[in-house]
């Protein structure tokens, strides 16, 4: 119990000292997070969209695969993203292993099926004849897939948050790809797996308070506009 | 003889792998209002689908003006000349307004002329007032005429009005009823209305078809259809209209 409430004013601490080190590092983890995010956004909007509207062989295969990718261990997808861009490895020219790049693609390929699953599930929840109501207004391809968008926002945003929730939390994906390299590399999951080893546990309690946080302040910010939304 | 505006020639569409439209031909011309009867189930959705190119046919052709629609861009031409109402109101997340507006917003209309069509729709369907109001605040008679104004917000050469006052009280159903009756034939608006009700037969339609089983086995004016009724559901249509008439 002590160790816990050492571990919170520790936290409290780092936060108000503002402490360069642990700034440096939650701010690496938002960047991170936060692209890996928006690229599994712009990727798994698109895919789970086309997904739901789409008629086609094989369709079923494909929803049940991108179901079983929600599940993704992130260490498969950083053993994977290592492989790939190993120094032998077919990516490995672009020498990318061990920067802030490779671990915002692992956590990317970690947070696609995840939002790319929750955008299928928004659009297909959509009423059945609302596509072809959309048709009806005259609408070409493109704004049908914008409209519905728009009509399926809310839940939408739930992706938002599953997908930076998936992220920013994840700690094998990020040590396999990034290193955890002081000052390059380290964000606050790997940050806080290494205090743990080193026997810092005040540190690592810290650590995990701050990344709390940051998931409830992020979780907190879109629960807020999706209610606000919804209450109209 | 002149070209009919609109043309099936044996259509025939599945759905869901179940033949919903059976070698359907029929011929509807510039300001016909065309009532589809039949039971549920009995093909008048989908044909009216198939019709406006909003689902594809499996056999047979769609003509508008003779010619046959193909293609990505002729299809959105060809649908962008007609508006449909379906069965539920299916309102966007917005406005009112924006929702009557929306039809016109993606014909990219310019500012001003948009306004005033909306607020001319708004005006013809009694819901000026509603226009800043929440679409998912509306009530059902308040909704559908939401969706009705929409369609005719866009100025359709032919409107597909499916079951239009379902569930709607009668003396909004019967308002409403007035309302499009005068509206189609002052602007001269081709349609093809789905329907159960005798009275929106008789009130607003010259001619008529019915639908069975997927197969469309009668059409003609009202009165030759009703004089012969083809079926059960067609005959007790027409006894519907003997008391009506009556």
């Amino acid at each position: 119990m002590e160790l816990i409430i050492d571990g919170i004013l520790e936290a409290v601490r780092l936060l108000l000292s503002g402490d360069s080190e642990v700034l440096a590092v939650t701010w690496l983890s938002i960047k991170i997070s936060g692209l890996a995010t928006l690229l599994s956004l712009m990727v798994g909007i698109g895919i789970g969209t086309t997904l739901a509207l789409a008629e086609f062989p094989g369709k079923r295969l494909l929803v049940t695969l991108v179901n079983t990718g929600m599940g993704l261990p992130p260490v498969v997808a950083g053993l994977f993203v290592t492989i790939f861009l190993w120094r032998n490895g077919p990516f490995g020219y672009l020498e990318l292993l061990y920067t802030p790049a490779a671990m915002v693609i692992a956590q990317g390929i970690i947070a696609t099926p995840i939002v790319t699953g929750i955008s299928l599930a928004a659009i297909q929840s959509l009423p059945a004849n609302l596509r072809l109501q959309i048709m009806a207004l005259g609408a070409s391809r493109s704004q049908i897939i914008m409209l519905l968008v728009r009509e399926a926002r809310l839940p939408l945003l739930a992706a938002v948050m599953a997908g930076f929730g998936g992220v920013i939390s994840e700690v094998g994906a990020s040590m396999m790809v990034g290193g955890n390299i002081k000052g390059q590399t380290r964000v606050l999951t790997t940050a806080t797996v290494m205090e743990t080893g080193k026997g810092n546990f005040d540190t690592a309690i810290a650590l995990s308070i701050i990344l709390l946080f940051l998931t409830f302040l992020v979780n907190l910010m879109l629960t807020m506009i999706q209610q606000k939304r919804r209450a109209r | 003889m002149t070209t009919p505006l609109l043309e099936a020639r044996g259509l025939s569409m599945q759905r869901g792998g179940v033949d919903v439209v059976k070698n359907v031909s029929l011929t509807v011309h510039e300001n016909d209002v065309l009532a589809l009867i039949g039971s549920n189930g009995s093909g008048k959705t989908s044909l009216m689908l198939a019709l406006a190119h909003l689902m594809p046919a499996n056999n047979g052709d769609v003509l508008i003006n003779g010619e046959t629609v193909h293609g990505k861009h002729a299809t959105l031409a060809y649908r962008r000349r007609l508006a449909m109402v379906f069965q539920e109101p299916l309102l966007l997340d917005g406005s009112v307004a924006s929702n009557v507006a929306t039809g016109l917003n993606l014909r990219s209309m310019p500012r001003q002329e948009l306004q005033e069509r909306v607020d001319e729709a708004l005006e013809l369907f009694g819901i000026t007032a509603l226009s800043r109001r929440s679409a998912h605040s509306l009530s059902s008679g308040e909704a559908r005429r939401v969706s009705l104004a929409r369609a005719f917000a866009m100025r359709p050469e032919m409107i597909f009005l499916d079951e239009p006052f379902t569930a709607l009280d009668l003396p909004l159903r019967e308002a409403l009823l007035l309302q499009l009756t005068k509206l189609l034939h002052s602007k001269g608006i081709t349609a093809v209305i789905a329907t159960h009700d005798c009275q929106e037969v008789l009130q607003l339609c010259n001619r008529m078809a019915v639908m069975n089983k997927g197969h469309l086995i009668r059409s003609g004016t009202p009165d030759d259809v009703l004089a012969d009724p083809p079926d059960d559901f067609s005959a007790a249509f027409a006894r519907h209209a003997k008391l009506f008439n009556a």
